[in-house]
């Protein structure tokens, strides 16, 4: 991890918190006095990473701009269960936008915020996948193309959980959705198809893009304040699992999120301009199938008779991103465990 | 008319209206769980909370958690042979964490800085006779003294410590050490009474008008095993070659010696004969290495310091300055049988180490006492027969260890205190064992083990100076700083800062944390995620 101090802490900078380092290593989480930017009440189902991943880097941010924060959301299940009218979870200046749109008004409130002549207030735009990957991509690679002073957060769950679990280009290969039924001899999503939005988000060369884990919080509140750190487009793109569309137990979303990037299906960086500055090692490498084995979308790979085919060339996609991105630190010749 | 802008009719309200808890069908619960250290200390050290202060520095305060349940902990953690670390979850990570080590540190550490012992409760007027000063008699006389009993200790030898002084040497036991240790106990005002051998347990308890006694005399008597021999062959027994080793004459021995036996103790006669001045010191056993009862760092250390041992043979015969030595082979169910193959060994002398018996003379007009082997049976609350006496480490059945006669010290001086009162019942019920299953390893940084640093070869061939030396700070702190904490919380935020509902509280150092079941949706991720296994999902009662 590249967060972790020298000096040996029992959990390092694993663990949220940690009574035996300074309080500034700590994480915002950990801070009894944290912004809860989503508080309790909202109506996610139990377990959800997105609710989760929005806290995380929403009071991050808040955290690197002394809460001088105005947040724009995309339709999808982070803005239906947080604000059922009259009702908010948001302890933030908060606006919901359309499902396509929240690039676009992103942009115009940082246009307005410089309008007034306000350069302390920053603003975030966060959608689902549907709504940065899919519907919401032609303002988003608008507003990188123009470099508005925006970080555009991006919550992962690999699907339209909202409307009952439809394939997004965000859907990984073989998994099964409402719309990608898990049937014939190609069963669940194609292989393939979709899009790499962080790689796109690269190939715009703005000043700054990093993937993020709900499993690695440290890294992920790292990288929110590096981007809070910089003016202009920023991307984040933070895996946030589903319980519900991905059929799995609520206790394991943070335990998936962790074995997605252990296993290199979903690698760690950061990169500024055009250019891949670090990738996060991994610490204990783990098999696709320990991943994908208890989700639900992926049960029929592991019917009788297993899709081995289907499972190697998952594992090939890992490995992949693993020499791709050096992620056991080979090139980097750390070595990793 | 509302005062609300346009299209707007009521006013923003809080998410927190809405009480989420009610979805849930399972609650968390936070739970301290039993770790396996503890659970296999024979002293019922809490180790994993002695070790929390440790990591934090604060190395008095885990002093003095160590010191709530064994008053030896520099001599612990010397000689003590830690089933603790082999239960260590770390084990099963890495490697085991090193608590001996860490124990060490911190009895080193009180005796350096002079820690005085926890203050006795007030005087209850009751007399208690400890006979025997060896680790156990320690034991019971400072729990008993903390209990605010008068405690008198007798003791035949001259000083006190039993086998601490006149077993186990000084090169993995420093004298210094044993007489820091037992002065901080007599300090809490124990009578430890030297040259004052019992020779009647019954006429002294009433003598000395004692409400209840502790006895542990040991193991004293060397085992005796005929071994023909031709008068002028020089035999000597173990324990008093050992206890001699303390005198300002030791016993001489000449160059080639035969050690007969394969315990501890066998192990350091050969270690001491060899630092005597023999150039071979052959340990003579008649089994494998394997079925040796001898502790296997013992072992090891005994083969570094080029002690010899002959697997699988006995002595048949001893002459004047050789052996005739048998080799022995197992049979199928595992026993050594002769072979009637004959080789000799050369010896000047032959140690013979072949276990020790108790010497239970003292207790025959105590009436309803049960002697069984040679050994004196006790109830669970180490009450003999013979109602208000209570006896324990080597004399009664059990393993024979420094820390085992520790906590039996304990548990005895607990029993007599409750008998004393009148009480009844045993102690509070044993929490579920933290097994490596409910850990959430990820989160440990790794780190390898401290190794402690040993004293040359050369060094240790010629003199009596310590062995294996303690860690210093830094690494004393950063060996505590392995323990994973098993089954009890740690503070590391984990649950608070993982909850999707917020429904976790924390309330600051020290004060651990609290569920708000009114937004807990019961998603058990604090559980899954808890490092150390301190939080149980239960089912919500509808
Ligand atoms: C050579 C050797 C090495 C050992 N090494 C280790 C080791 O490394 N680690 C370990 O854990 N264990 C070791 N042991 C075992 C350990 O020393 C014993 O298990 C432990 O000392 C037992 O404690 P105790 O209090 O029951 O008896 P003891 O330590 O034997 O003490 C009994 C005391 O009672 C006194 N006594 C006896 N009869 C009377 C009487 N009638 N009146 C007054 N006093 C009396 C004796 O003089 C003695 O001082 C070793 C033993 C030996 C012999
Ligand atoms: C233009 C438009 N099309 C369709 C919808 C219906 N709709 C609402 S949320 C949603 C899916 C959201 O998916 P995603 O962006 O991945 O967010 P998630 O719910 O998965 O977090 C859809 C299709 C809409 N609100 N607007
Ligand atoms: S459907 Fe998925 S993303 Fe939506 S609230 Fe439920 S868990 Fe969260
Ligand atoms: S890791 Fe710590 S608490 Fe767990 S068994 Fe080892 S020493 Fe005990
Ligand atoms: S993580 Fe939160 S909601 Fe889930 S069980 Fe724990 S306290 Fe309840
Ligand atoms: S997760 Fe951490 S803070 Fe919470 S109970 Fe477990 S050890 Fe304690
Ligand atoms: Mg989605």
């Amino acid at each position: 991890m590249t967060e972790q101090t020298s000096s040996y802490c029992q959990v390092g900078s694993f663990a949220v918190g940690n009574r035996l380092v300074d309080p500034h290593l700590r994480t915002v989480q950990s801070d009894r006095l944290r912004p809860n930017a989503l508080t309790s009440g909202h109506r996610a189902c139990q377990g959800c990473g997105e609710a989760l991943g929005a806290r995380f880097v929403l009071d991050a941010a808040m955290a690197a701009t002394d809460r001088q924060l105005i947040v724009v959301n995309a339709t999808g299940c982070l803005e239906v269960f947080s604000t059922p009218y009259p009702e908010t979870a948001w302890q933030v200046a908060w606006m919901h936008s359309l499902f396509g749109n929240t690039a676009a008004v992103a942009t115009g409130v940082a246009a307005a915020l410089k309008v007034r002549g306000d350069t302390a207030t920053r603003v975030i735009a966060q959608a689902g996948d549907g709504g940065t990957v899919d519907i919401g991509f032609g303002c988003l690679s608008g507003m990188f193309e123009r470099n508005d002073d925006v970080l555009f957060v991006c919550y992962d769950n690999q699907a339209y959980m909202n409307t009952g679990v439809q394939r997004s280009a965000s859907t990984p290969a073989a998994a099964r959705t409402a719309t990608t039924e898990a049937r014939g001899r190609e069963p669940g999503n194609a292989f393939g198809q979709g899009k790499n939005l962080p790689a796109l988000a690269v190939a715009h060369e703005i000043p700054y893009v990093a993937t993020a884990s709900v499993a690695y919080l440290h890294d992920l509140e790292a990288k929110v304040g590096r981007a809070m750190e910089l003016h202009g487009a920023r991307y984040l793109h933070v895996l946030v699992p589903c319980p519900l569309g991905w059929g799995a137990a609520s206790r394991d979303t943070i335990r998936l999120a962790r074995l997605a990037c252990e296993t290199g299906l979903f690698p760690l960086f950061e990169a500024a301009h055009g250019e891949i500055l670090s990738a996060t090692p991994i610490r204990h490498r783990e098999p696709v199938e320990a991943y994908l084995r208890p989700q639900r979308r992926f049960a029929h790979l592991f019917a009788d008779p297993p899709r081995t085919d289907d499972i190697a060339r998952i594992q090939a996609i890992a490995d992949r991103n693993i020499g791709r991105f050096d992620l056991l630190g080979e090139r980097a010749g750390k070595g990793s465990r | 008319m509302s005062e609300h802008p346009f299209a707007i009719t009521l006013d923003a309200g809080s998410s927190r209206d809405n009480r989420t808890g009610s979805w849930r069908v399972e609650r968390p619960i936070y739970v301290d769980r039993m770790p396996p250290c503890n659970d296999a200390c024979p002293a019922g050290e809490n180790i994993q909370r002695w070790l929390y202060h440790a990591e934090a520095g604060a190395y008095e305060a885990a002093w003095r958690g160590l010191v709530e349940d064994n008053p030896l902990p520099a001599i612990c953690g010397r000689v003590c042979f830690h089933p603790c670390e082999a239960a260590c979850n770390r084990g099963k990570v890495d490697e085991a964490v090193g608590i001996r080590a860490v124990e060490r540190f911190l009895g080193d550490a009180a005796i350096a800085h002079g820690w005085r012992l926890p203050e006795r409760a007030p005087a209850t007027g009751r007399r208690v006779l400890v006979v025997g000063s060896g680790p156990s008699g320690l034991s019971a006389a400072y729990h008993l003294a903390r209990a605010g009993h008068e405690v008198v200790v007798r003791e035949a030898a001259p000083r006190p410590g039993g086998m601490l002084r006149y077993g186990i040497p000084k090169y993995r036991l420093p004298r210094e050490v044993i007489d820091a240790e037992i002065s901080a106990i007599e300090d809490l005002g124990v009578e430890i009474r030297c040259d004052a051998g019992v020779a009647d347990i019954a006429s002294a308890m009433a003598e000395g008008a004692f409400d209840a006694a502790y006895l542990v005399l040991g193991a004293q008597l060397s085992h005796r095993v005929q071994v023909p021999a031709a008068d002028s062959a020089r035999l000597l027994d173990a324990l008093a070659f050992l206890a001699g080793t303390e005198a300002a004459e030791p016993v001489a021995i000449g160059r080639r010696v035969v050690v007969y036996g394969g315990g501890d103790t066998a192990m350091d006669a050969a270690r001491s004969a060899k630092r005597l001045g023999a150039t071979d010191a052959v340990i003579v056993y008649r089994r494998n290495r394997r079925k040796m009862p001898a502790h296997a760092d013992l072992v090891e250390e005994a083969l570094a310091e080029g002690v010899t041992v002959r697997w699988m043979s006995t002595i048949s015969r001893v002459e004047k300055d050789k052996v005739l030595v048998e080799k022995m082979e197992l049979d199928s169910a595992g026993f050594p049988q002769p072979t009637g193959e004959f080789t000799n060994l050369d010896a000047d002398c032959v140690i013979l180490a072949l276990g020790q018996d108790a010497d239970l003379a003292p207790l025959a007009a105590l009436e309803g006492v049960e002697v069984r082997d040679g050994l004196v049976v006790v109830d669970a609350q180490m009450m003999t027969g013979h109602s208000g006496v209570f006896a324990g480490g080597d004399m009664v059945p059990a393993e024979r260890t420094v820390t085992v006669a520790v906590g039996h010290g304990k548990r005895a001086a607990r029993n007599i205190d409750r008998w004393l009162r009148g009480e009844t019942g045993g102690p509070p019920p044993r929490h579920e064992l933290a097994s490596i299953e409910t850990l959430n390893t990820w989160y440990y940084a790794d780190a390898g083990r401290t190794v402690q640093p040993e004293l040359e070869a050369q060094r240790r061939q010629t003199g009596f100076e310590e062995v294996v030396g303690g860690l210093d700070e830094p690494n004393a702190l950063f060996e505590a700083r392995r323990c994973l904490s098993c089954g009890n919380c740690f503070e590391c935020d984990n649950c608070y800062g993982v909850c999707p509902d917020n429904a976790v509280s924390k309330l600051g150092p020290g004060e651990r944390y609290v569920f708000d079941y009114d937004y807990c949706k019961g998603c058990g991720i604090c559980v899954a995620e808890c490092p150390c296994g301190a939080i149980v999902m239960v089912p919500e009662l509808i």
